[in-house]
C-alpha cells in the first residue's frame, strides 16, 4: 500500500548548481583534470618528486641492467613479428644464396628472413642479442657491487633475494632466447640440455621426455622455448623487476660514507629534475650504445654456423658468455658415473650442471642471513661499507670471483690450447686444480690487501697523509712532511662501526638454571674468523694523543697555496 | 612523519671524529662563468639539433640503400644498411642521452638536500593494532569454535592442486620400459643395413677406406624418414667408419668378426652429453669431442682415455655383404648417446673385457 509522501517545510535549494570546482581551478589544466579523477597531488606529501638519490657512479650498475631490460622488450616485441617458432622443415628460398635449397626449418628460415630481407631487421636482432648480454653483464656486476659494499643488510634481504630470483631468470631467459634460431649452435646448446636434464637422478628421463615432448629434438621444443621467452619469463622479470624497484624507492637508496652522511639520512639530488635527466638520460645513452654495437659488431651470424644438424658439431662450440662457467665445469669434471643395478647415475653432468648452479644460487640467497649470524648485527644499514672495511666478506666475494673465473676459463679450455699453443689435457688438468686452489690464494691475497689499507686508513687519520714535497735537511736527510686531514675524510675514514667478535654466551641465567645458549663454540669460532682480524680503528683518545703531542707537524698554508713546515 | 621512527636511535655509535656535516657547496665553473654556461647551453641544444638530422638520415638510408650493398672498410666487412641505420639511429639516442645528462650535470642545480629516513618497521602501536585486527578476524570467521574448517579448507585447496599438475601429464610421452625400448634405447641400425657415406650418400665399401681413414656415415634407412622422425633418427645413428691397421690396434676376442680387416664402426655420438664427435686423431686412433672434450680411443673398443665422458663409444657390428658392400649386422648392442638413470650400463664395454 502507497504511503504518503512526508512533507517538509522548508524545501533545499533544488536548482542545478555546478560542483564545487575549486580543487580544479587552483591547479587547473591536465593536472588538476587528472588530480580530481586519480588523487595523485596527495603523493607530493611524501616528498615523492623531490626524492633524494645519492650519487656514485656504481649506482648506474643496476641501471644499465634495467635499461637493457627495457631494450630487450622493445626489440624483442619487434622480432616476433616476423620470427615463426617452428621446428617444421621448409625448403629455405630467402636471399641468402649460400643456404638456398636447403631444408631447414621455420624458425631458422624466419631467423634469414629477418637478417636478410627485412630492413633493418639484422640491426634489431643484434641489438637484442647484445642486449641480453649487457643485461646479464650489468645484473651481475650490479649484484657485486652490492655484496662488497654490504648493500644487502637489514633491511634490504628481501630485496637481495628478489635479485638472485631476477638473475636466475634472466639467464633461463637469455638461454631459451639463445635456442630460438635453430642454429648448429643453439641446436648444439640443445643437445647438451637434453644430456644434462637426463642425467638428474631418478626422474631425468621422464623430465627429457617433458620437456622435448619424446625424443630429442623432437619437434615441439622451439613452440615452448618461445613461450617461455617471450611469456614465461619475461612475465616473471617485469613483476621482479617492479618489486626490486619499489623495494629501492621504498627503503630510499644506500649511500657511500662521507661527511653529513648517516644510517637516519640520504644526501644527494632531487628525483625531479635531476636525477630524471640523469637516469632518463643514461636510459639514452645505454639504448644509444646498443644501437651502435648492433650496427657495427657482429653477433650471432646464424647464416654461418647453418641450421641445426644432429649430425654435425664445429670445433669451439661456445655458450653465450654467462653460461661459460657451467661449460667449464662440465668440461673439467673427471669422469664419475655410478652403474648400479641395471641403473646410471651421472655423476660427472648432474654434479657440476645441476648442482653447481644450486650452490651459487643457494650460496648467494643465504649469504645475508649468515653475515648477520656471525656477526650478530641487528641494525638497519643504510651507509655502505667500504669493501676493506669487511675484509673476511670482501676476500669471501674476490674468491668467489675467482672461483667463477677459473671455471669459465676451463668453458674455453679449446680456444685457450689453440689461441696459445699449449695442451688442451694439460689446460683441462691444470683447471681442475686451479678451481680449488685459485679461490684460497685469491682469498688469502684479498684478505691481506684489506688490511693493509686498513691500517692504511688509520695511519693517515692518526698521521696525516704525504704532503708529495721532499725536503732535504741542512744534514743532507730527507723528509716528507704530512699534511693532516680534513675532517670530512678524517669522517669518512672512520665512522664505520666494528663490529667485536661474538664471545660464547653462558648456556646457565644468573640463578645457574640451564638456559638456550646464545652464542655456541662453533658460531663464536667461525664469527672470529668473520671478524677477528680486523684493524682496530683509532678511538678518540688516540686521534686526541696524536694531535696535541705533536706527532702531526703543525701546517699553515703559505701564499701560494702550499703547505709549509715550520 | 615523526621523528621517533629513525633507522638507528644512535646514529653517531662508530664516530671517533665528529660528523663536520655535508660538504661546503663549491660553485660550477658554468655557475661562476656565464660565457661557461652559455657554452654548455649551446653545446645541449646542438646535440639536441643533431638528433633530428640523424633521424632523417636513418631514413633516408632505410629508403634509398640497397639491401645488398656492403662496406668492406678496414676491418668492417658489414651490410651497409645495417651499419648505416645503426650508427645514425644509435648515435641519435645517444645524443639524447649525452644532451639529459650535460643539461642535468652542468645546468640544473647542483645544491645537495638531506632527506631523513625513516625505519621501515613500524612502531609498536601499529603493529598492536595490526594484530589486534587479525584477531578480530579469527574471531568473526569462527574457526576458534569450529577448528576443522581450517584443516578442511586446507585440504580441499591442497588436493585441488592435482588435477592442476595432472593436466601436465600428457607433455611427453611416458618413458616406461616399453616406450624407452623403442625410443631412446634403439637406433634404425638392423641386419644388412647398408652404411651410406654421410657427404654423397652412397654406400661404403671397403676398399674405399684407407688405414687412417675416417668417414661418417648414416643407415641407408635415414633416407626415408623426413621432418621430426629424421631429425630424431639422426640424432641417434650417425657413426664414424675408420680403417686402422689391425696390427697397431686391439680387436678384443668378443668383437672380433665386428669388424672386416680393421674397419670398424662406431656411433658417433658422445656417451657424455651426446655432441656428434668430430676430432679425429689419426696417429693415436684417439676421437675428440669438440664440445666438452671427451677422447676415446678407436684402436681400443673405444675407450675413454681423457675427459668428462665415462663410458665407451658404443661399437656397431658390421660386415661385408654379398655385393660387397659394408652393412649393419645389426642395431647396437646397448643404447647410444647420454646417460639416463633407467640405463642398464652392465653390458657396456668397459676396460679388460675381452
Amino acid at each position: 500500500m502507497a504511503r504518503p509522501t512526508s512533507v517538509v517545510d522548508s524545501s533545499p535549494d533544488v536548482e542545478a548548481r555546478e560542483a564545487d570546482s575549486t580543487n580544479s581551478s587552483q591547479t587547473g589544466g591536465v593536472l588538476g583534470w587528472a588530480d580530481d579523477r586519480l588523487g595523485l597531488a596527495k603523493l607530493g606529501r611524501s616528498g615523492l618528486l623531490r626524492k633524494v638519490f645519492p650519487d656514485h657512479w656504481s649506482f648506474l650498475l643496476g641501471e644499465i641492467a634495467l635499461y637493457s631490460f627495457i631494450v630487450l622488450l622493445l626489440t624483442g616485441v619487434f622480432l616476433t613479428i616476423w620470427f615463426k617458432p617452428s621446428m617444421a622443415e621448409i625448403e629455405y628460398d630467402g636471399s641468402y644464396q649460400l643456404l638456398k635449397g636447403l631444408p631447414v626449418s621455420e624458425a631458422f628460415a624466419s631467423t634469414l628472413n629477418i637478417s636478410f630481407d627485412v630492413r633493418g631487421g639484422l640491426l634489431v636482432r643484434q641489438i637484442h642479442h647484445w642486449a641480453a648480454l649487457l643485461f646479464v653483464a650489468a645484473a651481475f656486476v650490479h649484484m657485486l657491487r652490492v655484496f662488497f659494499t654490504g648493500a644487502f643488510r637489514k633491511p634490504r634481504e628481501v630485496n637481495w633475494l628478489i635479485g638472485i630470483g631476477l638473475m636466475s631468470m634472466s639467464l633461463i631467459a637469455g638461454f631459451a632466447g639463445y635456442s630460438l634460431p635453430d642454429d648448429l649452435l643453439s641446436g648444439t646448446g640443445l643437445r647438451f640440455v637434453d644430456g644434462l636434464i637426463r642425467s638428474v637422478p631418478i626422474i631425468g628421463t621422464w623430465a627429457e621426455f617433458f620437456v622435448f615432448g619424446g625424443e630429442f629434438p623432437g619437434s615441439i621444443l622451439i613452440p615452448r622455448l618461445y613461450m617461455v621467452h617471450i611469456l614465461l619469463v619475461p612475465g616473471l622479470l617485469l613483476g621482479l623487476v617492479a618489486a626490486h624497484l619499489a623495494l629501492v624507492f621504498y627503503y630510499k637508496h644506500t649511500q657511500y660514507p662521507g661527511p653529513g652522511r648517516s644510517d637516519n639520512n640520504v644526501v644527494g639530488y632531487p628525483l625531479f629534475p635531476v636525477y630524471m635527466a640523469k637516469a632518463g638520460g643514461f636510459f639514452f645513452i645505454v639504448f644509444g650504445f646498443l644501437v651502435l654495437m648492433g650496427g657495427l659488431f657482429q653477433i650471432n651470424p646464424v647464416w654461418l654456423y647453418g641450421p641445426y644438424d644432429p649430425a654435425k658439431v664445429t670445433a669451439g662450440s661456445q655458450p653465450d658468455w654467462y653460461m661459460g662457467w657451467v661449460e667449464g665445469a662440465i668440461r673439467i669434471m673427471p669422469n664419475l658415473e655410478s652403474h648400479w643395478g641395471p641403473t646410471t647415475w651421472s655423476w660427472a653432468i648432474f654434479l657440476p650442471g645441476v648442482g653447481l648452479m644450486g650452490l651459487l644460487f643457494g650460496a648467494l640467497a643465504v649469504w645475508p642471513f649468515v653475515e648477520a649470524w656471525l656477526t650478530g648485527d641487528k641494525r638497519e644499514h643504510h651507509v655502505l661499507d667500504r669493501p676493506r672495511n669487511a675484509p673476511t666478506r670482501t676476500a669471501l666475494g674476490v674468491a668467489g670471483i675467482t672461483c667463477y673465473a677459473m671455471f669459465w676459463l676451463a668453458g674455453g679450455n679449446d680456444i685457450i690450447a689453440t689461441r696459445f699453443h699449449l695442451s688442451l689435457n694439460a689446460i683441462t688438468v691444470f683447471m681442475r686444480v686451479a678451481v680449488f686452489v685459485a679461490p684460497v690464494i685469491a682469498f688469502i691475497v684479498t684478505k691481506r690487501i684489506c688490511l693493509s689499507l686498513q691500517r692504511s686508513d688509520r695511519e693517515r687519520t692518526l698521521h696525516g697523509s704525504e704532503d708529495g714535497v721532499i725536503v732535504r735537511s741542512p744534514e743532507g736527510g730527507y723528509s716528507e712532511a704530512h699534511v693532516a686531514l680534513s675532517q670530512d675524510e678524517a669522517f669518512a675514514l672512520t665512522q664505520h662501526l666494528q663490529h667485536e667478535p661474538l664471545a660464547v654466551s653462558s648456556d646457565t641465567d644468573d640463578a645457574g638454571v640451564a638456559k638456550k645458549q646464545q652464542v655456541g663454540r662453533v658460531r663464536a669460532a667461525l664469527s672470529r674468523w668473520f671478524l677477528g682480524a680486523d684493524v682496530q680503528k683509532p678511538t678518540v683518545r688516540e686521534i686526541e694523543h696524536a694531535d696535541h703531542h705533536g706527532e702531526l707537524p703543525e701546517v699553515e698554508s703559505s701564499d701560494d697555496g702550499k703547505p709549509q713546515l715550520h | 612523519m615523526s621523528h621517533d621512527n629513525l633507522p638507528v636511535k644512535d646514529p653517531d655509535l662508530s664516530h671517533v671524529v665528529a660528523d663536520p656535516g655535508i660538504e661546503e657547496h663549491i660553485e660550477r665553473f658554468t655557475d661562476a662563468d656565464k660565457g661557461a654556461g652559455n657554452r654548455a647551453y649551446t653545446a645541449v641544444l646542438l646535440m639536441l639539433a643533431a638528433v633530428p638530422v640523424l633521424a632523417i638520415a636513418f631514413v633516408v638510408i632505410y629508403f634509398a640503400v640497397p639491401r645488398d650493398a656492403y662496406i668492406d672498410f678496414g676491418w668492417l666487412h658489414a651490410s651497409a644498411m645495417n651499419v648505416g641505420l645503426g650508427a645514425t639511429g644509435g648515435l641519435a639516442v645517444l645524443l639524447i642521452g649525452v644532451a639529459a645528462i650535460q643539461w642535468a650535470r652542468a645546468l640544473m642545480g647542483d645544491h645537495e638536500s638531506v632527506e631523513e629516513r625513516h625505519s621501515v618497521a613500524s612502531n609498536a602501536d601499529d603493529r598492536a593494532l595490526i594484530a589486534q585486527q587479525f584477531a578480530d578476524g579469527v574471531e568473526q570467521s569462527g574457526v576458534k569454535r569450529r577448528p576443522l574448517l581450517l584443516g578442511a579448507i586446507g585440504g580441499a585447496l591442497g588436493f585441488s592442486v592435482i588435477p592442476a599438475v595432472v593436466l601436465f601429464a600428457d607433455m611427453g610421452p611416458h618413458p616406461v620400459k616399453k616406450v624407452r625400448r623403442e625410443t631412446i634405447e634403439t637406433t634404425i641400425w638392423a641386419e644388412e643395413v647398408l652404411l651410406l657415406n654421410d657427404v654423397n650418400w652412397l654406400p661404403l665399401r671397403p676398399e674405399m677406406l684407407e688405414v687412417g681413414q675416417l668417414v661418417n656415415a648414416q643407415p641407408e634407412t635415414l633416407l626415408e624418414l623426413h621432418g621430426t622422425e629424421y631429425m630424431i633418427e639422426k640424432a641417434k645413428s650417425p657413426i664414424v667408419v675408420v680403417r686402422m691397421d689391425p696390427e697397431s690396434i686391439r680387436i678384443p676376442e668378443s668383437r672380433r668378426d665386428w669388424q672386416v680387416s680393421g674397419i670398424l664402426a662406431y656411433s658417433k655420438i658422445c656417451t657424455h652429453v651426446g655432441c656428434p664427435i668430430s676430432l679425429w686423431e689419426r696417429q693415436t686412433h684417439h676421437l675428440l669431442c669438440p664440445c666438452h672434450q671427451s677422447t676415446f680411443d678407436l684402436g681400443d673398443s673405444g675407450l675413454v682415455v681423457f675427459g668428462p665422458a665415462a663410458r665407451a663409444l658404443p661399437q656397431l657390428p658390421i660386415r661385408v655383404n654379398e655385393d660387397g658392400y659394408l652393412v649393419a649386422q645389426s642395431d647396437f648392442t646397448v643404447p647410444v648417446g647420454p646417460s639416463f638413470f633407467e640405463r642398464d650400463s652392465r653390458n657396456d664395454f668397459v676396460k679388460g673385457d675381452n
